[in-house]
């Protein structure tokens, strides 16, 4: 069965989904990302959809629950690259992933990344470590 | 075959000559259209009415096969006579006159049996009326589509995305949102974000005259289709009737970030993609 695959950079995950979502696909990806993050214990996991053409509210849903999902396990979650069509697609089945963080591109979803996991790093060191 | 076309086959000439002399100036043009293409013009028409009323049990219906041609014919002869600077009475009056020449001839070659040409003058008065009719249709027709191509161009025109610094876009909305524009807005701003790769959006609704709860669910709608995309979204503009409709309506804008004018949503968006404007004086 295909896989989309999972990559690992620095700290973070990357997850590219190059092919047409199906449902079986987005349950394995999230079944399998899951166990990533908790094998590597990942700060942070970006998706990038720019290759996404076809949302149905089934994957739309999944994306959120995979972000959310990563959330609990204390990753930042960003999803890249949102097509415009896509985009109006999901806002108009009501879908509005209100706690899903986005990006533009890779790079500037990196860059959130990056930042985020700055300072939630300074928030996790006891404060008396602290440098003033 | 019915007896107007009959008729008509006999004497076409005689009826095109005594027609084209009865002609009321007014309805003529002589300074609009030339003798030899007018002459054309109704020696067709006359062809295609012939061919129309051969039969006559399906004569008075101008949706039949057999009046393609004149169909046609009129669709042809009024557009471009409006383009000429006809006006539709005119164009009417010309396929009414010729009433008169047909009417002639009908009398002289049916007038021994009065109820036979009664009953022809009848049907032939009713044919030509539609006619007349069907040209004026065609004009308005014609002024209709050139009223949807405008509003059309309107539109188009009325959604400008401008960049107004390196990451920062604005919107100016003017005139009534609706859903049909508020699609169009929504496609062209989400399009351009990916174009130019910006990360802050301004939708300045100055130029909104009324934001009912409608105008305000679209507005919402292509936030947060521009959140999903990974940009920011800043609604600029509300004037105070404007503030005041939207809480007495008690319409939610969410968490979008309002600003009262363009200016303050500019320095917002400044401060988001981590610029500054800072005065010459202080810089030194």
């Amino acid at each position: 069965m295909e896989r989309i695959p999972i990559l690992k950079m620095g700290e973070f995950l990357l997850v590219s989904i190059q092919v047409d979502m199906h449902d079986r696909l987005a349950l394995a990806l999230q079944e399998d990302l899951t166990n990533r993050i908790s094998e590597t214990s990942a700060r942070g996991v970006l998706i990038d959809i720019s290759s996404l053409e076809i949302v149905d509210s089934f994957i739309g849903r999944m994306i959120s629950n995979i972000a959310a999902m990563a959330r609990v396990m204390d990753a930042e979650t960003v999803v890249v690259g949102m097509r415009p069509a896509v985009a109006i697609t999901l806002v108009e089945l009501g879908l509005s992933m209100p706690g899903v963080r986005t990006a533009l591109n890779v790079e500037k979803g990196m860059d959130l990344l990056r930042t985020t996991s700055a300072k939630n790093r300074v928030a996790r060191t006891p404060i008396h470590a602290r440098k003033s | 075959m019915s007896k107007m076309a009959d008729v008509i086959g006999k004497h076409q000439s005689q009826i095109l000559n005594s027609w084209m002399q009865e002609m009321p100036a007014s309805t003529r043009r002589t300074d609009l259209i030339g003798e030899t293409e007018f002459r054309n013009q109704c020696a067709h028409f006359l062809v295609a009415l012939q061919d129309g009323s051969r039969d006559s049990e399906t004569a008075g219906d101008l949706s039949r096969p057999e009046w393609q041609q004149m169909r046609d014919l009129l669709g042809e002869i009024s557009q471009s006579r409006v383009q000429l600077g006809f006006s539709p009475t005119q164009v009417a009056t010309f396929v009414f006159s010729v009433k008169s020449p047909i009417f002639n001839v009908l009398r002289e070659s049916l007038g021994n049996d009065p109820k036979v040409l009664a009953d022809e003058i009848y049907r032939a008065s009713l044919l030509i009326d539609e006619l007349g009719l069907y040209t004026t249709e065609i004009f308005q027709r014609s002024r209709e589509e050139v009223i949807r191509l405008q509003q059309q161009e309107m539109l188009e025109l009325s959604t400008p995305v401008v960049k107004l610094w390196e990451g920062i876009l604005a919107l100016p909305l003017i005139g009534t949102l609706d859903s049909a524009r508020t699609q169009i807005v929504m496609e062209t701003l989400l399009q351009k974000i990916v174009e130019t790769g910006s990360s802050v959006a301004i939708i300045d609704i100055t130029g909104v005259p009324t934001v009912d709860t409608l105008v305000a669910q679209h507005l919402i709608k292509t936030v947060t289709a521009a959140r999903l995309m990974g940009a920011d979204c800043i609604i600029s503009g509300i004037r105070p009737q404007i503030a005041q409709t939207i809480v007495h309506l008690g319409v939610g804008l969410g968490d979008v970030t309002t600003k009262a004018g363009l200016a303050d949503a500019f320095l917002i968006a400044l401060s988001r993609t981590g610029l500054a404007i800072v005065s010459k004086a202080e810089a030194v």
